[in-house]
Protein backbone atom coordinates (compact mmCIF):
# COMPACT_ATOMS: atom_id res chain seq x y z
CA UNK A 1 0.00 0.00 0.00
CA UNK A 2 0.95 3.60 -0.99
CA UNK A 3 3.67 5.23 1.98
CA UNK A 4 2.89 2.32 4.03
CA UNK A 5 -0.74 2.94 5.16
CA UNK A 6 -3.48 0.35 5.92
CA UNK A 7 -6.14 -0.18 3.34
CA UNK A 8 -8.64 1.04 6.07
CA UNK A 9 -6.04 4.85 5.97
CA UNK A 10 -6.10 4.50 2.58
CA UNK A 11 -9.90 3.92 2.08
CA UNK A 12 -10.57 7.27 4.48
CA UNK A 13 -8.00 9.08 2.59
CA UNK A 14 -9.80 8.67 -0.32
CA UNK A 15 -12.76 8.73 0.55
CA UNK A 16 -12.87 11.10 3.87
CA UNK A 17 -16.26 10.97 5.83
CA UNK A 18 -18.18 14.55 7.28
CA UNK A 19 -15.92 16.42 5.16
CA UNK A 20 -16.67 20.57 5.70
CA UNK A 21 -17.86 23.49 7.34
CA UNK A 22 -20.99 23.57 9.69
CA UNK A 23 -23.98 26.69 9.45
CA UNK A 24 -23.68 27.75 13.29
CA UNK A 25 -21.98 24.75 14.99
CA UNK A 26 -22.36 24.15 18.85
CA UNK A 27 -18.42 23.46 19.57
CA UNK A 28 -15.26 24.62 16.90
CA UNK A 29 -11.85 23.09 17.45
CA UNK A 30 -9.17 24.38 15.94
CA UNK A 31 -5.09 22.75 16.17
CA UNK A 32 -1.92 22.93 14.47
CA UNK A 33 -0.51 25.46 12.43
CA UNK A 34 0.35 25.70 8.48
CA UNK A 35 4.81 25.65 9.73
CA UNK A 36 4.31 22.36 10.98
CA UNK A 37 2.37 21.23 8.18
CA UNK A 38 -0.93 20.28 9.26
CA UNK A 39 -3.92 22.28 10.53
CA UNK A 40 -7.46 20.37 11.56
CA UNK A 41 -10.79 21.78 12.44
CA UNK A 42 -13.86 19.96 13.81
CA UNK A 43 -17.07 21.44 13.99
CA UNK A 44 -19.66 19.99 16.25
CA UNK A 45 -23.39 19.52 16.90
CA UNK A 46 -24.17 19.01 20.46
CA UNK A 47 -27.75 17.64 21.33
CA UNK A 48 -28.92 16.33 24.98
CA UNK A 49 -24.97 16.23 25.94
CA UNK A 50 -25.00 13.65 22.42
CA UNK A 51 -22.86 14.25 19.40
CA UNK A 52 -25.25 14.14 16.76
CA UNK A 53 -22.57 15.46 13.89
CA UNK A 54 -19.15 15.81 13.49
CA UNK A 55 -17.93 17.90 10.42
CA UNK A 56 -13.75 18.56 9.74
CA UNK A 57 -11.28 20.67 7.40
CA UNK A 58 -7.74 18.99 6.99
CA UNK A 59 -4.59 20.69 5.79
CA UNK A 60 -2.50 17.92 5.98
CA UNK A 61 -0.57 14.36 5.04
CA UNK A 62 -2.69 11.24 4.13
CA UNK A 63 -2.55 10.38 7.46
CA UNK A 64 -3.74 13.46 8.91
CA UNK A 65 -7.05 13.53 6.57
CA UNK A 66 -7.42 9.67 7.54
CA UNK A 67 -7.18 10.54 11.32
CA UNK A 68 -9.46 13.03 10.83
CA UNK A 69 -12.32 11.43 9.12
CA UNK A 70 -11.95 8.42 11.54
CA UNK A 71 -12.60 10.27 14.57
CA UNK A 72 -15.73 11.71 13.15
CA UNK A 73 -16.90 8.58 12.73
CA UNK A 74 -15.95 7.07 15.94
CA UNK A 75 -17.43 10.19 17.94
CA UNK A 76 -21.00 10.58 15.74
CA UNK A 77 -23.61 9.21 18.42
CA UNK A 78 -21.59 9.38 21.18
CA UNK A 79 -21.99 11.40 24.78
CA UNK A 80 -19.51 14.48 24.97
CA UNK A 81 -17.88 11.47 27.78
CA UNK A 82 -17.83 8.80 25.77
CA UNK A 83 -16.24 10.91 23.37
CA UNK A 84 -13.38 12.31 25.48
CA UNK A 85 -12.25 8.24 26.03
CA UNK A 86 -11.61 8.13 22.31
CA UNK A 87 -8.22 8.76 22.37
CA UNK A 88 -5.25 8.96 19.60
CA UNK A 89 -4.70 5.61 20.03
CA UNK A 90 -7.76 4.20 19.16
CA UNK A 91 -8.11 6.42 16.14
CA UNK A 92 -4.76 4.04 15.35
CA UNK A 93 -6.54 1.22 15.81
CA UNK A 94 -10.02 1.81 14.17
CA UNK A 95 -7.20 2.86 10.90
CA UNK A 96 -5.42 -0.81 11.75
CA UNK A 97 -2.71 1.24 12.41
CA UNK A 98 -0.43 4.11 10.95
CA UNK A 99 3.37 4.27 10.17
CA UNK A 100 5.75 4.95 13.31
CA UNK A 101 6.63 8.22 11.59
CA UNK A 102 2.78 9.40 11.16
CA UNK A 103 1.65 8.40 14.65
CA UNK A 104 2.16 12.47 15.37
CA UNK A 105 -1.07 12.67 13.42
CA UNK A 106 -3.46 11.10 15.58
CA UNK A 107 -2.53 13.24 18.19
CA UNK A 108 -3.95 15.95 15.98
CA UNK A 109 -6.81 14.42 15.68
CA UNK A 110 -7.34 13.73 18.94
CA UNK A 111 -6.69 17.48 20.19
CA UNK A 112 -9.10 18.99 17.65
CA UNK A 113 -11.42 17.18 19.06
CA UNK A 114 -10.91 18.04 22.67
CA UNK A 115 -10.66 21.38 21.55
CA UNK A 116 -14.19 21.21 19.93
CA UNK A 117 -15.71 20.10 23.33
CA UNK A 118 -13.70 22.43 25.39
CA UNK A 119 -15.12 25.66 22.76
CA UNK A 120 -18.61 23.82 23.48
CA UNK A 121 -18.12 23.52 26.97
CA UNK A 122 -16.99 27.20 27.36
CA UNK A 123 -19.99 28.34 25.32
CA UNK A 124 -22.58 26.72 27.05
CA UNK A 125 -21.42 26.49 30.85
CA UNK A 126 -18.66 29.11 30.75
CA UNK A 127 -16.37 26.72 31.45
CA UNK A 128 -13.86 24.79 29.16
CA UNK A 129 -12.21 21.66 29.09
CA UNK A 130 -10.76 20.40 32.77
CA UNK A 131 -6.95 20.47 32.59
CA UNK A 132 -7.14 20.43 28.93
CA UNK A 133 -3.71 21.68 27.08
CA UNK A 134 -3.94 21.47 23.04
CA UNK A 135 -0.24 20.17 22.45
CA UNK A 136 2.13 23.06 20.65
CA UNK A 137 3.56 21.21 17.68
CA UNK A 138 2.28 18.09 15.78
CA UNK B 1 -5.26 2.36 -15.75
CA UNK B 2 -3.06 4.95 -17.08
CA UNK B 3 0.94 4.65 -15.63
CA UNK B 4 2.72 8.15 -15.94
CA UNK B 5 6.41 7.86 -14.39
CA UNK B 6 7.65 11.59 -13.96
CA UNK B 7 9.67 11.18 -10.90
CA UNK B 8 13.13 10.75 -13.50
CA UNK B 9 15.23 12.74 -10.54
CA UNK B 10 14.49 9.93 -8.09
CA UNK B 11 16.01 7.45 -10.54
CA UNK B 12 15.66 6.37 -14.50
CA UNK B 13 14.37 2.94 -16.08
CA UNK B 14 17.55 1.50 -17.54
CA UNK B 15 17.97 1.14 -21.22
CA UNK B 16 17.42 -1.90 -23.05
CA UNK B 17 20.54 -1.42 -24.65
CA UNK B 18 22.48 -0.65 -20.74
CA UNK B 19 20.75 -4.09 -19.47
CA UNK B 20 21.95 -5.94 -22.94
CA UNK B 21 25.86 -4.57 -22.00
CA UNK B 22 25.32 -6.11 -18.72
CA UNK B 23 24.20 -9.60 -18.81
CA UNK B 24 27.22 -11.28 -20.28
CA UNK B 25 28.70 -10.00 -16.86
CA UNK B 26 26.62 -11.62 -14.70
CA UNK B 27 26.85 -14.88 -16.71
CA UNK B 28 28.79 -18.05 -15.64
CA UNK B 29 29.33 -18.68 -19.70
CA UNK B 30 31.03 -15.54 -20.41
CA UNK B 31 33.16 -12.67 -18.54
CA UNK B 32 32.88 -12.98 -14.86
CA UNK B 33 36.69 -12.79 -14.22
CA UNK B 34 37.91 -10.66 -11.66
CA UNK B 35 39.59 -7.37 -13.42
CA UNK B 36 42.88 -7.72 -11.18
CA UNK B 37 43.26 -11.32 -12.02
CA UNK B 38 46.29 -12.10 -13.72
CA UNK B 39 44.43 -14.72 -16.02
CA UNK B 40 42.81 -14.63 -19.24
CA UNK B 41 39.16 -14.91 -17.22
CA UNK B 42 40.71 -11.77 -15.29
CA UNK B 43 42.42 -9.89 -18.23
CA UNK B 44 38.67 -9.67 -20.35
CA UNK B 45 36.77 -8.55 -17.29
CA UNK B 46 39.51 -5.60 -17.03
CA UNK B 47 39.74 -4.56 -20.81
CA UNK B 48 36.27 -4.33 -20.59
CA UNK B 49 36.28 -2.05 -17.59
CA UNK B 50 38.74 -0.21 -19.25
CA UNK B 51 36.37 0.41 -22.28
CA UNK B 52 33.83 1.39 -20.21
CA UNK B 53 36.11 4.05 -18.52
CA UNK B 54 36.69 5.23 -21.52
CA UNK B 55 32.90 5.76 -22.70
CA UNK B 56 32.41 7.63 -19.48
CA UNK B 57 35.37 10.13 -19.49
CA UNK B 58 34.26 10.82 -23.13
CA UNK B 59 30.84 11.81 -22.16
CA UNK B 60 32.49 14.41 -19.80
CA UNK B 61 35.51 15.16 -21.73
CA UNK B 62 38.21 14.08 -19.12
CA UNK B 63 40.95 11.75 -19.51
CA UNK B 64 40.03 7.86 -18.62
CA UNK B 65 42.59 7.91 -15.79
CA UNK B 66 40.66 11.04 -14.13
CA UNK B 67 37.42 8.68 -13.73
CA UNK B 68 37.23 6.82 -10.46
CA UNK B 69 34.59 4.03 -10.22
CA UNK B 70 32.42 4.16 -7.08
CA UNK B 71 28.66 2.91 -5.99
CA UNK B 72 27.12 5.93 -6.78
CA UNK B 73 26.36 9.69 -6.28
CA UNK B 74 26.55 9.16 -2.60
CA UNK B 75 29.65 8.27 -2.43
CA UNK B 76 31.64 10.50 -4.82
CA UNK B 77 30.36 12.97 -2.99
CA UNK B 78 31.62 11.28 0.33
CA UNK B 79 34.81 10.65 -1.34
CA UNK B 80 35.20 14.13 -2.53
CA UNK B 81 34.98 15.71 0.22
CA UNK B 82 36.96 13.79 2.45
CA UNK B 83 39.59 12.86 0.16
CA UNK B 84 40.17 16.46 -0.27
CA UNK B 85 40.02 17.38 3.32
CA UNK B 86 42.13 15.02 4.51
CA UNK B 87 45.26 15.13 2.18
CA UNK B 88 45.23 19.05 2.88
CA UNK B 89 44.58 19.30 6.51
CA UNK B 90 47.89 20.13 7.74
CA UNK B 91 47.64 23.81 5.58
CA UNK B 92 44.18 23.72 5.53
CA UNK B 93 40.70 23.26 6.94
CA UNK B 94 37.87 24.97 5.35
CA UNK B 95 35.10 23.96 3.20
CA UNK B 96 32.82 26.43 0.78
CA UNK B 97 29.25 24.84 -0.13
CA UNK B 98 25.79 25.92 -0.17
CA UNK B 99 22.63 25.82 1.69
CA UNK B 100 21.07 23.99 -0.79
CA UNK B 101 23.22 20.90 -1.69
CA UNK B 102 22.10 17.21 -1.53
CA UNK B 103 22.00 15.74 1.95
CA UNK B 104 24.89 13.39 0.54
CA UNK B 105 27.35 16.68 0.37
CA UNK B 106 25.41 18.26 3.86
CA UNK B 107 25.73 15.74 6.20
CA UNK B 108 29.67 14.62 5.19
CA UNK B 109 30.00 18.52 6.15
CA UNK B 110 28.26 18.32 9.19
CA UNK B 111 30.54 15.36 10.36
CA UNK B 112 33.38 17.07 9.18
CA UNK B 113 32.36 20.05 11.41
CA UNK B 114 32.89 17.77 14.40
CA UNK B 115 36.61 16.36 13.25
CA UNK B 116 37.01 19.69 13.37
CA UNK B 117 36.91 21.49 10.11
CA UNK B 118 35.11 24.66 9.09
CA UNK B 119 32.11 25.01 6.40
CA UNK B 120 30.72 27.94 4.98
CA UNK B 121 27.43 27.22 4.25
CA UNK B 122 26.35 29.74 1.18
CA UNK B 123 22.69 31.26 0.66
CA UNK B 124 21.15 30.68 -2.57
CA UNK B 125 18.75 33.92 -4.11
CA UNK B 126 14.96 33.36 -4.31
CA UNK B 127 15.05 31.57 -7.31
CA UNK B 128 18.04 29.57 -5.77
CA UNK B 129 20.91 30.62 -7.62
CA UNK B 130 24.17 30.95 -5.67
CA UNK B 131 26.42 34.49 -6.24
CA UNK B 132 29.81 33.52 -7.51
CA UNK B 133 30.81 36.97 -5.96
CA UNK B 134 29.52 35.36 -2.81
CA UNK B 135 31.72 32.68 -3.35
CA UNK B 136 35.00 34.81 -4.09
CA UNK B 137 34.03 36.80 -0.93
CA UNK B 138 33.83 33.38 1.51
CA UNK B 139 37.49 31.95 0.46
CA UNK B 140 40.40 32.23 3.13
CA UNK B 141 43.52 31.05 3.11
CA UNK B 142 42.35 28.04 5.09
CA UNK B 143 39.95 26.96 2.21
CA UNK B 144 40.64 23.56 0.72
CA UNK B 145 37.32 22.76 -0.97
CA UNK B 146 34.48 24.91 -2.86
CA UNK B 147 31.81 22.21 -3.31
CA UNK B 148 28.64 23.63 -5.24
CA UNK B 149 26.21 21.21 -7.34
CA UNK B 150 25.98 21.74 -11.00
CA UNK B 151 22.14 21.24 -10.84
CA UNK B 152 19.73 21.48 -7.75
CA UNK B 153 17.61 17.76 -7.39
CA UNK B 154 14.62 19.18 -6.18
CA UNK B 155 13.67 23.10 -7.97
CA UNK B 156 16.51 22.11 -11.06
CA UNK B 157 18.27 25.13 -10.54
CA UNK B 158 21.51 25.03 -12.58
CA UNK B 159 24.42 27.40 -11.09
CA UNK B 160 26.56 29.30 -12.47
CA UNK B 161 29.68 26.46 -12.32
CA UNK B 162 32.28 27.82 -15.26
CA UNK B 163 31.66 31.23 -13.48
CA UNK B 164 32.45 30.60 -10.37
CA UNK B 165 35.49 28.67 -11.78
CA UNK B 166 36.65 31.45 -13.00
CA UNK B 167 36.96 33.08 -9.90
CA UNK B 168 38.70 30.19 -8.06
CA UNK B 169 41.12 30.17 -10.65
CA UNK B 170 45.03 30.88 -8.95
CA UNK B 171 43.41 30.79 -5.77
CA UNK B 172 44.92 27.06 -4.67
CA UNK B 173 41.38 26.34 -3.92
CA UNK B 174 40.03 23.07 -5.32
CA UNK B 175 36.03 22.72 -6.79
CA UNK B 176 33.80 19.96 -7.04
CA UNK B 177 30.64 19.94 -8.17
CA UNK B 178 27.89 17.74 -7.73
CA UNK B 179 26.52 16.16 -10.90
CA UNK B 180 24.44 13.87 -10.39
CA UNK B 181 21.19 15.64 -11.98
CA UNK B 182 23.52 17.03 -15.26
CA UNK B 183 25.67 14.18 -16.25
CA UNK B 184 23.69 12.72 -19.17
CA UNK B 185 21.19 15.09 -19.44
CA UNK B 186 22.82 18.62 -20.28
CA UNK B 187 25.75 19.30 -21.33
CA UNK B 188 28.89 18.77 -18.61
CA UNK B 189 32.54 19.07 -19.63
CA UNK B 190 35.15 19.58 -17.14
CA UNK B 191 37.05 21.45 -19.02
CA UNK B 192 34.46 24.45 -19.71
CA UNK B 193 33.12 23.63 -16.24
CA UNK B 194 36.62 24.36 -14.83
CA UNK B 195 35.64 21.81 -11.94
CA UNK B 196 38.68 19.78 -10.37
CA UNK B 197 35.95 16.91 -8.95
CA UNK B 198 32.65 16.08 -10.15
CA UNK B 199 30.96 13.34 -9.03
CA UNK B 200 27.61 11.16 -11.04
CA UNK B 201 25.55 8.43 -10.68
CA UNK B 202 24.50 5.85 -13.59
CA UNK B 203 21.18 5.21 -12.58
CA UNK B 204 19.88 9.26 -12.95
CA UNK B 205 21.02 8.98 -16.75
CA UNK B 206 19.01 5.22 -17.21
CA UNK B 207 22.28 3.02 -16.31
CA UNK B 208 22.35 0.50 -13.36
CA UNK B 209 21.83 1.35 -9.14
CA UNK B 210 24.98 0.76 -7.85
CA UNK B 211 27.60 2.18 -10.28
CA UNK B 212 28.72 5.68 -10.26
CA UNK B 213 32.12 7.63 -10.66
CA UNK B 214 34.23 10.95 -8.93
CA UNK B 215 36.51 12.60 -11.87
CA UNK B 216 39.44 13.85 -9.61
CA UNK B 217 41.28 16.12 -12.37
CA UNK B 218 45.16 14.84 -13.12
CA UNK B 219 47.16 16.31 -9.87
CA UNK B 220 44.52 16.89 -7.26
CA UNK B 221 46.08 15.47 -3.89
CA UNK B 222 43.20 12.78 -2.92
CA UNK B 223 43.56 10.68 0.06
CA UNK B 224 41.56 7.31 -1.15
CA UNK B 225 38.60 6.30 0.11
CA UNK B 226 38.26 3.02 0.59
CA UNK B 227 41.61 0.75 1.98
CA UNK B 228 41.72 -2.58 1.26
CA UNK B 229 42.70 -2.89 -2.54
CA UNK B 230 44.68 -1.55 -5.50
CA UNK B 231 41.64 -0.94 -7.33
CA UNK B 232 41.07 2.28 -9.26
CA UNK B 233 44.76 3.52 -8.68
CA UNK B 234 44.92 2.51 -5.48
CA UNK B 235 41.92 5.66 -4.81
CA UNK B 236 39.10 3.04 -4.27
CA UNK B 237 40.17 -0.55 -2.97
CA UNK B 238 36.93 -3.05 -3.97
CA UNK B 239 36.57 -5.64 -6.41
CA UNK B 240 34.93 -3.56 -9.68
CA UNK B 241 31.19 -3.63 -9.84
CA UNK B 242 32.25 -5.13 -13.08
CA UNK B 243 28.02 -5.28 -14.72
CA UNK B 244 27.31 -2.19 -13.21
CA UNK B 245 30.26 -0.74 -14.78
CA UNK B 246 29.78 -1.92 -18.05
CA UNK B 247 25.90 -0.88 -18.00
CA UNK B 248 27.10 2.76 -16.89
CA UNK B 249 29.82 2.92 -19.94
CA UNK B 250 26.60 2.15 -22.43
CA UNK B 251 24.15 4.89 -20.66
CA UNK B 252 27.40 7.39 -21.22
CA UNK B 253 27.86 6.05 -25.11
CA UNK B 254 24.32 6.77 -25.88
CA UNK B 255 23.88 9.83 -23.62
CA UNK B 256 26.97 11.36 -26.01
CA UNK B 257 24.45 10.89 -29.03
CA UNK B 258 21.02 11.30 -27.64
CA UNK B 259 22.12 14.48 -25.49
CA UNK B 260 20.65 17.18 -27.94
CA UNK B 261 17.55 14.72 -28.83
CA UNK B 262 16.49 14.19 -24.83
CA UNK B 263 17.45 18.62 -24.42
CA UNK B 264 14.45 19.14 -26.52
CA UNK B 265 12.24 16.42 -25.99
CA UNK B 266 12.33 17.28 -22.55
CA UNK B 267 12.36 21.21 -22.50
CA UNK B 268 9.09 20.79 -24.98
CA UNK B 269 7.54 18.92 -22.48
CA UNK B 270 8.25 20.75 -19.31
CA UNK B 271 7.63 24.04 -20.90
CA UNK B 272 3.92 22.68 -21.68
CA UNK B 273 3.58 21.31 -18.47
CA UNK B 274 4.70 23.93 -16.32
CA UNK B 275 2.24 26.46 -18.94
CA UNK B 276 -0.37 24.27 -18.30
CA UNK B 277 -0.17 24.28 -14.30
CA UNK B 278 0.42 28.14 -14.03
CA UNK B 279 -2.58 28.94 -16.36
CA UNK B 280 -4.97 26.25 -15.26
CA UNK B 281 -4.31 26.07 -11.20
CA UNK B 282 -4.84 29.45 -9.00
CA UNK B 283 -2.32 30.08 -6.33
CA UNK B 284 0.47 27.77 -7.73
CA UNK B 285 3.94 28.92 -8.22
CA UNK B 286 7.20 27.62 -10.23
CA UNK B 287 10.09 26.74 -7.66
CA UNK B 288 13.45 27.26 -9.37
CA UNK B 289 14.64 29.92 -11.86
CA UNK B 290 12.44 30.31 -14.74
CA UNK B 291 15.00 29.67 -17.80
CA UNK B 292 18.23 28.21 -16.06
CA UNK B 293 16.92 24.75 -14.94
CA UNK B 294 16.81 21.33 -15.56
CA UNK B 295 15.17 20.60 -18.71
CA UNK B 296 13.00 17.70 -17.09
CA UNK B 297 12.00 19.91 -14.16
CA UNK B 298 8.92 21.08 -12.88
CA UNK B 299 8.58 22.10 -9.19
CA UNK B 300 5.60 23.72 -8.05
CA UNK B 301 3.79 24.74 -4.60
CA UNK B 302 0.19 24.98 -4.15
CA UNK B 303 -0.86 27.02 -1.81
CA UNK B 304 -3.23 25.57 0.74
CA UNK B 305 -2.77 21.84 0.48
CA UNK B 306 0.10 19.49 1.28
CA UNK B 307 2.71 17.49 -0.21
CA UNK B 308 1.92 14.31 0.46
CA UNK B 309 -1.69 14.12 -0.13
CA UNK B 310 -1.52 15.55 -3.56
CA UNK B 311 1.71 12.88 -3.91
CA UNK B 312 -0.63 9.69 -3.23
CA UNK B 313 -3.85 11.04 -4.94
CA UNK B 314 -1.86 11.33 -7.87
CA UNK B 315 -0.06 7.79 -7.55
CA UNK B 316 -3.62 6.56 -7.24
CA UNK B 317 -4.50 7.90 -10.73
CA UNK B 318 -1.01 6.13 -11.81
CA UNK B 319 0.80 9.39 -11.59
CA UNK B 320 4.32 9.24 -9.81
CA UNK B 321 6.19 12.10 -8.42
CA UNK B 322 7.73 13.72 -5.16
CA UNK B 323 7.38 16.10 -3.03
CA UNK B 324 9.05 18.35 -0.72
CA UNK B 325 6.80 18.13 2.46
CA UNK B 326 7.48 17.62 5.70
CA UNK B 327 5.20 14.91 6.20
CA UNK B 328 7.15 12.57 3.28
CA UNK B 329 10.18 12.67 5.56
CA UNK B 330 11.29 10.92 8.88
CA UNK B 331 12.53 14.05 10.21
CA UNK B 332 8.91 16.25 9.71
CA UNK B 333 11.25 19.13 8.06
CA UNK B 334 9.74 20.43 5.26
CA UNK B 335 12.79 20.87 2.11
CA UNK B 336 16.11 22.29 2.94
CA UNK B 337 16.53 23.40 -0.55
CA UNK B 338 12.73 25.61 -0.57
CA UNK B 339 13.02 27.05 2.90
CA UNK B 340 16.60 28.22 1.56
CA UNK B 341 14.91 30.05 -1.29
CA UNK B 342 12.54 31.95 1.03
CA UNK B 343 9.52 29.61 1.12
CA UNK B 344 7.67 29.93 3.94
CA UNK B 345 6.66 26.82 5.28
CA UNK B 346 3.53 26.52 4.45
CA UNK B 347 4.42 26.75 0.50
CA UNK B 348 7.66 24.45 1.57
CA UNK B 349 5.27 21.74 2.56
CA UNK B 350 3.03 22.35 -0.68
CA UNK B 351 5.46 21.25 -2.88
CA UNK B 352 5.32 18.84 -5.95
CA UNK B 353 8.05 17.92 -7.97
CA UNK B 354 7.59 16.83 -11.66
CA UNK B 355 10.55 15.44 -13.10
CA UNK B 356 10.19 14.08 -16.85
CA UNK B 357 12.36 11.51 -18.91
CA UNK B 358 12.53 9.53 -22.39
CA UNK B 359 9.54 7.54 -22.23
CA UNK B 360 7.53 10.49 -21.35
CA UNK B 361 4.73 12.01 -24.28
CA UNK B 362 2.70 14.85 -24.81
CA UNK B 363 -0.56 12.64 -23.95
CA UNK B 364 1.25 11.76 -20.30
CA UNK B 365 1.47 15.78 -20.05
CA UNK B 366 -2.38 16.02 -21.09
CA UNK B 367 -3.07 13.32 -18.61
CA UNK B 368 -1.46 14.90 -15.74
CA UNK B 369 -2.63 18.74 -16.60
CA UNK B 370 -6.17 17.01 -16.82
CA UNK B 371 -6.08 14.87 -13.14
CA UNK B 372 -3.56 17.27 -10.80
CA UNK B 373 -6.30 20.16 -11.20
CA UNK B 374 -9.34 18.00 -9.97
CA UNK B 375 -7.24 16.33 -7.36
CA UNK B 376 -5.85 20.41 -6.42
CA UNK B 377 -9.71 21.32 -6.20
CA UNK B 378 -10.75 17.87 -4.33
CA UNK B 379 -7.49 18.96 -1.45
CA UNK B 380 -8.60 22.34 -0.79
CA UNK B 381 -12.21 22.03 -1.08
CA UNK B 382 -11.03 19.69 2.18
CA UNK B 383 -8.69 22.69 3.39
CA UNK B 384 -8.63 24.95 6.42
CA UNK B 385 -7.19 27.31 4.67
CA UNK B 386 -9.53 27.72 1.86
CA UNK B 387 -12.35 29.80 3.54
CA UNK B 388 -16.02 28.87 2.21
CA UNK B 389 -17.26 31.72 -0.14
Amino acid sequence: MAAGYSEKVMDHFRHPRNVGEMENPDGIGHVGNPTCGDIMEMYLRVKDKVITEAKFKTFGCGAAIATSSMITELITGKTLEEALKVSNKSVIAALDGLPPVKQHCSVLAEDALKSAIDDYLKKTTGKGLEGWQPHNEH
Amino acid sequence: MRQVYMDYAATTPPLPEVVEAMLPYLDEKRVFGNPSSLHSFGQEARAAVEEARAKVAALINADPREIVFTSGGTESDNFALHGVLYANKDKKDHIITTKIEHSAILAPCRFLEKQGFKVTYLNVDKDGLVDPEEVKAAITDKTALVSIMHANNEIGTIEPIAEIAKLLNGKGVYFHTDAVQTVGQINVDVKELGVDLLSASAHKFYGPKGAGFLYIKKGTRMKAFMLGGEQEQRRRGSTENVPGIMGMGKACEIAKIDLPNRIKHLTDLRDKLSQGLLKIIPDIHLNGHPTKRLPKNVDVSVQFIEGESMLLNLDLEGIAVSTGSACSSSTLEPSHVLLAIGKPPEEAHGSIRFTLGRLNTEADVDYVLDIFPKIVEKLRAMSPLVRRK
